[in-house]
């Protein structure tokens, strides 16, 4: 099936999970990523019992922080 | 040659108006463009709320980060990284800047108040783990 991922669009296995999608596509730091699915944002909980359909659109979203004071 | 990112003159502008409006805290936001080789061009610069709300850290709003990479998927950009302004600091990154600096493929821009009437704006990737090392890229400000 097709997914589009980071705005690529993407052939993936049926059943994928997000979490082994996270894993096959190299997310590095994944721990400090946050992944949307068609605009829906899926807590890190649900990573592994979410299942991909063909046509989602998927995103990942480092967090972006920091600080200026050391 | 390093990596070459490129920014014009009103983008710069932008930034930097936003960042005297958030003073004293910390502004923060997006930056999307080209890639081409070793050299990036800012197309659009987005101004995100700090949720931190702090003049001493930031954090980007998760909810305006994914509605700003749509806008860029829409104008057919790639996401180049992220800039925030250090209010009373020099441009160039922390340690917590780099504790929490998790893409190393992003640019890094840091815009510093620290002399108002003198902004200075210069852009790092930051890479590596244990521990985390910066370099700076060669910002180039076009009209």
């Amino acid at each position: 099936m097709q997914i589009t991922v980071s705005g690529v669009k993407k052939e993936i296995k049926d059943n994928t999970t997000i979490a082994e999608l996270i894993v096959s596509e190299n997310v590095e730091t994944p721990e400090y990523v946050t992944v949307t699915v068609n605009d829906e944002f899926i807590t890190s909980d649900k990573l592994s019992s979410t299942v991909l359909k063909n046509g989602d659109t998927v995103e990942f979203l480092y967090f972006m922080g920091g600080g200026s004071v050391r | 040659m390093g990596t070459v990112i490129k920014m014009k003159k009103a983008d710069f502008e932008k930034i930097l108006g936003h960042a005297k409006s958030c003073l004293p805290n910390e502004a923060c936001g997006l930056i999307a463009g080209t890639v081409n080789g070793d050299v990036r061009e800012i197309q659009a610069v987005y101004l995100l709320t700090n949720t931190d709300a702090s003049n001493e850290h930031f954090s980007l709003d998760p909810k305006e980060q994914l509605t700003a990479i749509k806008d860029m998927r829409a104008r057919g950009l790639v996401p180049l990284g992220n800039w925030h302004s250090h209010p009373e600091s020099p441009s160039r990154p922390s340690e917590e800047d780099k504790r929490l600096a998790f893409d190393s493929k992003a640019s890094y821009m840091i815009l510093s108040l620290m002399e108002r009437d003198k902004p200075v704006l210069n852009s790092f990737r930051i890479t590596g783990n244990d521990p985390k090392t910066s370099e700076k890229e060669q910002l180039v400000i076009e009209e």
